[in-house]
């Protein structure tokens, strides 16, 4: 009966202007045609469609987007920036809004951050990826055992996963510096890094 | 001819069957590949999921040693390094962006970085269709194939410079002039649900399924890719894919690089065909029937 007063209520234009400050994008010209939604690949799992988003976004609604399990499940497609007819880079903004979320702990969908961080540490500690390494990281983080071991068989026959790492000649540290200051600095400014 | 080389971690790990195949055909053009010295991941999605500016620093390592050998041009099979790297060198064309990448990175980035592109269009650049063609040894003629770029290759275009960005047709040209039938494929650019395989399998299951799906019905003989990760999707994952389409697929995904090598005559095993999990034997037996076909005639 009072959406409308409560939606003004939870209204913070503040953080409309912030997520167009960083994304570069001026979601105002946004007039829900859809488009964005209509070719997404990952809809189907989204709680909220991505047009939903952008009027959640120009509506300054902070908490029902940050706390979406959509910009989690977002594939960086591009799709919907290709065919928004105001040329809205929206899947810029879903990426800002990911940020932003995770910046404040903010974790809608956890397994998927868990996912990242794996795959980050094999190159924190190698200085490039390793197939092997990034799962058994994410299936202890997610104490989730069975992750594609219906794949393992055909996957090792196939020599397809590498067992070794594979290290940077001369050693991985400079990437491990990189990161390191990457997280020293996000606690400088008191972020989640 | 001699490009600065960037190969990905999946050449070193899940795709040693692109590298071979890349290396392979090069060798056959003339095209001289150098490594980039001490390269490392660009991070990949996960960086730039989690931070744009680590997720630049990353790259702009790689494109800092590239500007020190003094690469004109680095070429990189995989779209999605291309997409990292093209970012982050575009990124750091902002003054402030670059301050805050440089305060990463042990010294600040070279002020100019080489240009990257995709290995398929280093070779379209130094060899046109006609030239192509002249290295035809075993032509792919009576073979359908369907060309799938997947979603990272010619997005966004401003920073990709692929062609049109929902109609890219460089994998066509270069396949046809190996003799083969292009049909037309309007997934071509569809995501395949990148590597949510792990943390959500419906997510590739549903989006790899319609794109084998497509291609089952167009009765194609293979689906070529350009992507490490689409090939594990499309062709690791053809079984949960499946599953979840409720359909059974049995489509050979191989390498746009696998298939120019088989055309030039090199030999599956030199390129790594063992490696598909779905065979390319009937393949393999389509050509070498065409090619009997053609020495009876
Ligand atoms: S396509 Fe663009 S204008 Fe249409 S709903 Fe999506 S963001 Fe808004
Ligand atoms: S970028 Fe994200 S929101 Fe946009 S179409 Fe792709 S998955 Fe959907
Ligand atoms: S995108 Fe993939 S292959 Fe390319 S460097 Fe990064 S992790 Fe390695
Ligand atoms: S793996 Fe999927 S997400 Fe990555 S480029 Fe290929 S289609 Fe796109």
């Amino acid at each position: 009966m009072n959406d409308a007063i409560n939606l003004s209520r939870m209204r913070d234009a503040a953080f409309t202007a912030e997520v167009e400050a960083q994304s570069g994008q001026n979601v105002s010209t946004c007039y829900q045609c859809g488009n964005c939604t209509a070719g997404c690949p990952a809809g189907f799992v989204y709680d909220r469609q991505v047009n939903q988003i952008m009027r959640g976004v120009q509506l300054g609604l902070k908490d029902e987007v940050l706390n979406s399990r959509s910009i989690w499940m977002c594939l960086s497609c591009s799709t919907c920036s290709l065919r928004c007819p105001n040329n809205i880079d929206v899947a810029a903004v879903m990426e800002t809004l990911r940020h932003m979320a995770r910046k404040e702990g903010r974790v809608a969908v956890p397994k998927v951050e868990k996912f990242w961080f794996s795959f980050l540490d094999t190159v924190r500690a190698f200085g490039r990826t390793y197939e092997i390494g990034t799962m058994a990281l994410y299936m202890m983080r997610s104490l989730r055992l069975f992750t594609d071991l219906d794949l393992a068989p055909e996957a090792l026959k196939k020599k397809k996963l590498g067992f070794r790492p594979h290290v940077i000649p001369g050693g991985a540290d400079a990437v491990a510096r990189i990161m390191q200051r990457y997280k020293e600095r996000a606690k400088r400014e008191g972020v989640r890094p | 001819m001699k490009f600065a080389y960037y190969p990905g971690c999946s050449a070193k790990g899940s795709s040693a069957d692109y590298e071979k195949s890349t290396q392979a055909v090069c060798a056959a053009l003339g095209i001289h590949l150098e490594e980039l010295p001490g390269w490392n991941c660009c991070g990949s999605t996960p960086a730039h999921a989690v931070d744009t500016e680590l997720s630049a620093a990353l790259c702009a390592r790689n494109l800092d040693i590239a500007a020190r050998e003094q690469a004109e041009t680095v070429l990189t099979p995989c779209p999605s390094c291309l997409s990292n790297l093209r970012h982050a060198a575009k990124r750091m064309e902002n003054p402030q962006f670059r301050a805050r990448v440089d305060e990463l990175l042990d010294t600040p980035a070279a002020a100019h970085f080489p240009e990257v592109t995709s290995v398929m269009q280093g070779i379209a650049r130094v060899y046109d269709a006609n030239a192509i063609a002249a290295q035809v040894k075993k032509s792919l003629k009576g073979v359908r194939l369907a060309a799938y770029y997947g979603c990272l290759m010619s997005r966004p275009p401003e920073v990709m410079d692929f062609g049109d960005p929902e109609n890219p047709t460089l994998m066509e040209s270069l396949l046809s002039a190996c003799g083969a039938e292009m049909v037309d494929f309007p997934l071509k650019t569809a995501c395949c649900g990148a590597s949510f395989g792990i943390p959500e399998r419906v997510m590739t299951a549903r989006n790899s399924g319609r794109i084998l799906e497509l291609a089952t019905q167009l009765g194609v003989d293979a689906v070529v890719v350009a992507c490490p990760l689409c090939q594990m999707n499309l062709d690791l994952r053809q079984k949960q894919a499946a599953k979840e389409a409720d359909a059974f697929f049995r489509m050979p995904v191989l390498y746009f690089t696998q298939m120019m090598g088989l055309a030039f005559g090199i030999a599956p095993e030199h390129l790594g065909l063992e490696k598909l999990r779905v065979s390319a034997d009937e393949l393999l037996r389509k050509i070498d029937g065409a090619q009997a076909g053609e020495g009876d005639r």
